[in-house]
């Protein structure tokens, strides 16, 4: 035997031989598939998915939730009456079944949520990704447009705005008018994830590999940084509810004729005294929406951050 | 530190500029003549009609309103209200009511939602936990007109142990439940903040050592956990401060507060441009200070951070 022999102990006497048993087969894992195991588990989340589901249900097909009309058939007789057979919520100060309008109203609550995120996705996205990428002047110039419009809270801008469109009141304007100033923080959220993923050595290999920089934008960085725009944007879709019914309540969001949960509540308001009713059975249905899509995007962050699964 | 707070002035400018522009741009879009309005019924005499065309510029290109206006602002002068009153004396009137209100509400929101959020932390997964996520999430949906018309009812009309509207002088314990009102939402995102902070910071290193060197929890809870946790939360009291000066308008609307909101609202209704543009530019920039105030305040709180250049 040689001086330079020495005793080598077998593999099962060393600590190594743990990393020979991870099994090479095991599920494969990533960010969607944890949060999907993460979110099956949660009460909160399996509500709040129900509850979205049935308010798009009812959105959908308000008829098959109601037979009553909720806008003619009213009698005045019935002016803030209580609960009678066929009309299980009563009615309203002009005597309109309630449960009806409120079935009624579901649509046009949603419409201005989803038409509202649709608008800050595409100029969040725009303005998020661009600035994030490409950083410097690009970065300096986008981010200062977007904190002009972050300035000015956007309820306020929105009653200016709607006030400017006061012949045009419509779910499409009220969108616009909310969803032109909520923008930016989508586009911030994004800007920020971007800026944390842009170093990360997969965009590097990318690089080596010799992709064009709007293509390692598209493929890579941005499907690597969208999960909290995801969450964001289940949040923007409750706040923009809020905010019609807000504008309407305010008098300046859609026009009386549109049904709308704000309208009604605006319309209750004098009569708080003598008919609580007629202004806290249209609130309950508000905030039991928003609260669904405001929760779904609380489990939505634990579920889509590591991080925060790991403390939690 | 001059440097840094020299340069983020620097940088407000713009969005100084771009938002009383914009703002300026929506008010200026309004249909209807404003000055026709005032007249009521009447038909008005066209040559009164000229002279106040003439007196208030709205006979000049948009963008010429535009210049004079800001030439005006800076040199301290905010323009007169179409009922004669000057902007300043309105603001003077009513925004130390709502930064009372403000600071009330800052206060109620600040202690109630700290206090929460380090227990929340500190007792993570137990049932105070679990039902403090429930009332902040719920508190977080509910919009703020249905949590004051709830208040005005169960506590004003039903309870009777406050008055449902506040008085012209807007004494302080009148301003409570408008404030608590005001409070509600931030309460809750206050709480979330701080626990998700305090967990954080919890699992941190210096922690651990801090109780493996003997010291008691009622040392490391307040010295090192909830010291190093407030950052995050400073920062959302900042803006928040912002959004509780301009966002009360429907808080003061709904309890008839003699404040800044009530009045920008009464001005946007009756189409009052330049008192509109005044009121949101004040808004704007006291945001921006308070913005430039928060940044500041964390090289306080967290010497980690330092602005050398």
């Amino acid at each position: 035997m040689s001086s330079n022999t020495h005793y080598v102990a077998p593999l099962e006497e060393t600590p190594l031989v743990g990393v020979d048993t991870v099994k090479v087969s095991e599920e494969r894992s990533n960010l969607w598939l944890d949060a999907w195991r993460d979110l099956r588990g949660r009460p909160l989340f399996w509500i709040s998915a129900a509850v979205i589901l049935l308010v798009v249900a009812v959105a959908l097909f308000p008829n098959l939730f109601t037979s009553v009309p909720p806008n003619h058939d009213c009698h005045l007789a019935d002016s803030n009456a209580g609960p009678a057979p066929g009309h299980p919520l009563g009615f309203t100060k002009q005597g309109c079944d309630i449960y009806s309008r409120i079935i009624h109203g579901t649509s046009t609550s949603l419409a201005v949520g989803f038409i509202v995120i649709a608008l800050t996705t595409v100029l969040g996205l725009l303005f998020g990704a661009f600035s994030g990428f490409y950083g410097g002047w690009i970065d300096s110039v986008l981010s200062r447009v977007g904190d002009i419009f972050f300035s000015i809270p956007y309820i306020l801008a929105a009653v200016v705005i709607m006030t400017v469109l006061a012949e045009y009141r419509s779910v499409w304007s009220i969108s616009l008018a909310i969803g032109i100033f909520a923008w930016p923080s989508t586009a911030r959220v994004l800007r920020a994830e971007i800026f944390r993923v842009k170093n990360a050595d997969f965009v590097m290999a990318s690089t080596a590999l010799g992709l064009s920089r709007f293509k390692i934008l598209l493929k890579h960085v941005l499907p690597n940084s969208i999960a909290p725009v995801i969450v964001i944007t289940t949040i923007s879709l409750a706040a923009a509810i809020v905010a019609e019914a807000s504008l309407s309540f305010l008098g300046v969001g859609l026009g009386g004729d549109i049904m709308s949960w704000g309208n009604d509540i605006n319309q209750a308001q004098s009569d708080l005294r003598i008919a609580p009713q007629t202004l806290i059975l249209p609130s309950i249905a508000l905030s039991v929406t928003v609260f669904a899509f405001i929760s779904l995007g609380e489990v939505a962050r634990d579920a889509l951050d590591p991080k925060a699964r790991a403390l939690r | 530190m001059t440097g840094y707070i020299f340069r983020r002035i620097l940088q407000a400018i713009p969005v100084f500029l771009g938002t009383t522009f914009l703002i300026y741009f929506m008010v200026f879009a309004m249909p209807g003549d404003p000055l026709l309005a005032l007249f009521g019924d009447r038909t008005p005499n066209p040559a009164v009609l000229a002279q106040l065309r003439a007196q208030y510029h709205l006979d000049q290109p948009f963008i010429v309103q535009y210049l004079i206006y800001m030439g005006g602002l800076l040199r301290g002068d905010f323009g007169i209200s179409f009922s004669g009153e000057p902007v300043t004396e309105i603001l003077a009137r009513t925004f130390p009511v709502t930064i009372r209100l403000a600071i009330m509400a800052l206060i109620f929101e600040t202690i109630l939602g700290i206090a929460v959020g380090l227990i929340s932390g500190l007792r993570k997964g137990k049932l105070f936990d679990a039902s403090s996520l429930v009332v902040s999430l719920i508190l977080i949906s509910l919009p703020i007109f249905v949590i004051a018309f709830v208040a005005q009812y169960v506590f004003g009309v039903w309870l009777g142990v406050a008055r449902t509207t506040v008085s012209s002088t807007a004494p302080i314990p009148e301003l409570i439940m408008p404030a608590l009102v005001l409070a509600s939402v931030a309460f809750a995102q206050i709480v979330r903040l701080t626990r998700a902070s305090v967990i954080e910071t919890t699992t941190l290193d210096f922690v651990r050592t801090a109780y493996s060197k003997g010291l008691r929890t009622r040392r490391v809870v307040p010295v090192h956990i909830l010291r190093n946790s407030l950052i995050p939360v400073v920062t959302y009291l900042g803006t928040d401060f912002g959004v509780l000066l301009v966002g009360a308008t429907i808080t003061e609307g709904i309890f008839n507060v003699p404040g800044v909101g009530n009045a920008l609202y009464q001005a946007i209704i009756r189409g009052e441009g330049p008192t509109v543009v005044s009121f949101v530019t004040v808004m704007v920039l006291i945001y921006l200070v308070v913005n430039l105030l928060v940044d500041l305040l964390y090289g306080l709180l967290d010497p980690r951070i330092r602005y050398v250049k």
